[in-house]
């Protein structure tokens, strides 16, 4: 019997690509598209409008006999969930009502979920590159990044109780790629683009079809455990808006917010303490675990990946 | 004969060719010079995972520093022997002079003077990489935080790391205790090297303890300006920029043979016993040629 897999938030842009790669594999039998909106394109998996903080999504994954639960429900900006309070209403209970029908569906073996490296937070104490279990120096206060914090300890919370569920994290870099909106592609996509003076941080981009490949290959492989994903190899700020073709405006950190935001209207550039953090200090992966656990490189390298968005930028 | 551009990019994480090892004329070397920084501005360029770029440290910020380590300080190299060519080793060596001139002219002699034009990678406090411009600098000159993480990730990888276990205690001493070895901290770095396995090269720097002496310490200017000290020396603040310019002494820098630790047991880099054992014998090591350094000198300006 093969995997019958469901997959949350597949009406955003890498919830359904994710779902679309699953479908037709080998060993896999049945793959379930869930979201509360309809998704914006005809989806290549059956899709069920359901709101996961609902009771009724425990009783769609007993019905359909779910092994898998594919979690790609965490949203990045408030824009897409429309404010800031629906956002973390989303990502924080959402994920509890999904984890709490989850542990009561004994066919449930396996959950995967996406993260992100922004749990890790930036600062100067940190070191220079980030294993799965380095301590954050600076750990985030706010926003996606700290509902992440808060999703991955619930998450951590159900695998205590489910000790017969395989659990697997990603702690993904940025994504980016022809199709993924982010707060960060965002940012980096201003006409000018406000940095921090003084500072060039080291940063690592991850191409949405290789974010999508390892999360197909965890289903696939039944993968357990918290990995860090990235592009290979480190690029520097200066590197990335000179790629893309963006001038850069240099200003003192205790300003960035104010004039970004000013600068940034409309748009879901993020310029929270967390994300002005990561403008000074940035963040570099080890993924040396996901490669030995997963033999997984990524065929896109961090400065690959980039050239890819910005090509499409380009065209755009 | 200059690589091509291609060829030089693809280099980019191995040794550099060096003003030392292949000479050239003044024009040329300024071309390169040129290229590097070109590339610089164009993005077309490589780090590694820490910020490091060893192009622009070799041909735009030692070429910066290169006169004053041969013309101005005539800094003089001994047992750079002890550095290994091709694997992993951590230089520890005594700080001073207010301003770490000793940190920078150590990488340039040990990148210089070994036949393999080694990378010196040092670790700084995190007051270095919160500090704007300095903390990038640092990163592109290969620096990192000082922290066993990094260390032991840079040490099993095959770099010579560098430490100054005085830190600010040691830079910023008044010059009436110059060449005396401050306190080494807990000795975070022996249990590094030993948990790697990579030899230890005790290193004594003289010539750096003249460049500023300090006479006082503004501690209330400091306090106000958020620094670890705020130096009052003969020249500075009293000459003002010109007070920056440091005394053209006369420096020695030798790298004793390795203390090797490959051959303790396991679980040694946790035996506080151990690790205070061979903190002492690198810092006697090291106390002891200065002195023979110091009397080996004569005068101060050479």
């Amino acid at each position: 019997m093969g995997v019958i897999a469901a997959v949350t938030g597949v009406s955003r842009y890498l919830g359904g690509k994710t779902a679309a790669w699953l479908v037709d594999q080998p060993g896999i039998d049945r793959v379930i598209g869930l979201d509360v909106v309809p998704p914006p394109a005809p989806l290549a998996c059956e899709f069920v409008r359901v709101d996961i903080r609902d009771q009724g999504i425990s009783e769609l994954l007993e019905r359909s006999n779910v092994d898998t639960v594919v979690h790609m429900g965490v949203i990045a900006t408030p824009r897409q969930a429309g404010g800031r309070s629906v956002m973390k209403d989303i990502n924080v209970i959402g994920t509890m009502q999904l984890l709490a029908a989850c542990q009561r569906v004994a066919s449930i073996r396996h959950l995967v979920v996406k993260s992100t490296a922004a749990v890790y937070g930036a600062g100067p104490k940190d070191p220079a590159l980030i294993t799965e279990d380095t301590v954050p120096q600076h750990p985030p206060t706010s926003g996606w990044a700290k509902d992440s914090v808060e999703v991955e300890q619930y998450v951590r919370g159900f695998a205590r109780r489910r000790p017969d569920v395989r659990v697997c994290t990603f702690r993904f870099a940025n994504i980016v790629g022809p199709g993924m909106r982010t707060g960060m592609t965002a940012y980096l996509t201003m006409p000018v683009v406000p940095t921090v003076m003084g500072f060039d941080p080291r940063m690592q981009f991850v191409h949405e079809d290789d974010a999508v490949e390892v999360s197909r290959r965890a289903v696939l492989q039944r993968t357990s455990g918290t990995f860090n994903v990235a592009g290979r190899g480190t690029i520097v700020l200066s590197q990335v808006l000179q790629m893309l073709g963006r001038p850069a405006v240099p200003l003192p950190a205790g300003l960035l917010p104010a004039f970004g935001r000013s600068l940034s209207r409309g748009s879901w550039a993020d310029f929270s303490r967390d994300q002005i953090r990561y403008l000074r200090s940035g963040r570099v992966l080890d993924t040396s675990a996901v490669a030995a656990e997963l033999g997984f490189t990524g065929v896109y390298s961090t400065r690959q990946a980039l050239e890819a968005f910005a090509q499409a930028v380009h065209r755009a | 004969m200059r690589p091509s551009r291609a060829a030089r990019l693809v280099g980019a994480t191995g040794p550099v060719p060096s003003a030392h090892s292949t000479p050239v004329s003044l024009t040329e070397e300024s071309t390169d010079t040129w290229d590097v920084l070109k590339a610089r501005l164009a993005g077309d360029y490589a780090v590694d995972d820490f910020g490091f770029d060893p192009q622009f440290t070799d041909r735009v910020l030692m070429q910066l520093v290169r006169p004053l380590y041969r013309h101005w300080f005539r800094v003089q190299v001994s047992g750079i022997e002890s550095i290994p060519s091709d694997s992993g080793a951590l230089v520890v060596a005594n700080h001073s002079g207010t301003i770490a001139f000793d940190s920078v002219m150590t990488q340039v002699a040990v990148h210089d003077e070994h036949p393999a034009h080694r990378n010196l990678r040092m670790l700084g406090a995190n007051l270095v990489f919160q500090t704007p411009f300095l903390g990038d600098l640092a990163r592109r000159a290969g620096h990192t935080l000082a922290c066993h993480e990094d260390a032991e990730r840079l040490l099993s990888s095959g770099e010579i790391v560098g430490v100054w276990p005085e830190g600010f205690k040691g830079i910023g001493k008044p010059f009436a205790e110059r060449y005396r070895l401050q306190r080494f901290g807990r000795g975070g770095f022996v249990s590094a090297a030993v948990r790697t396995k990579t030899p230890i090269i005790p290193t004594a720097i003289v010539g750096a303890e003249e460049i500023y002496p300090m006479i006082a310490d503004a501690s209330v200017i400091a306090r106000v300006l958020g620094l670890p000290y705020f130096p009052i020396t003969p020249t500075f603040p009293a000459l003002g920029a010109l007070g920056l310019v440091p005394l053209p002494s006369k420096w020695l820098i030798h790298f004793d043979d390795p203390i090797q630790t490959d051959h303790l047991p396991e679980g040694a880099a946790d035996d506080p016993a151990v690790l205070f054992e061979i903190t002492d014998q690198v810092r006697e090591r090291i106390q002891r040629t200065l002195y023979d350094l110091l009397a080996e000198r004569g005068g101060v300006f050479g």
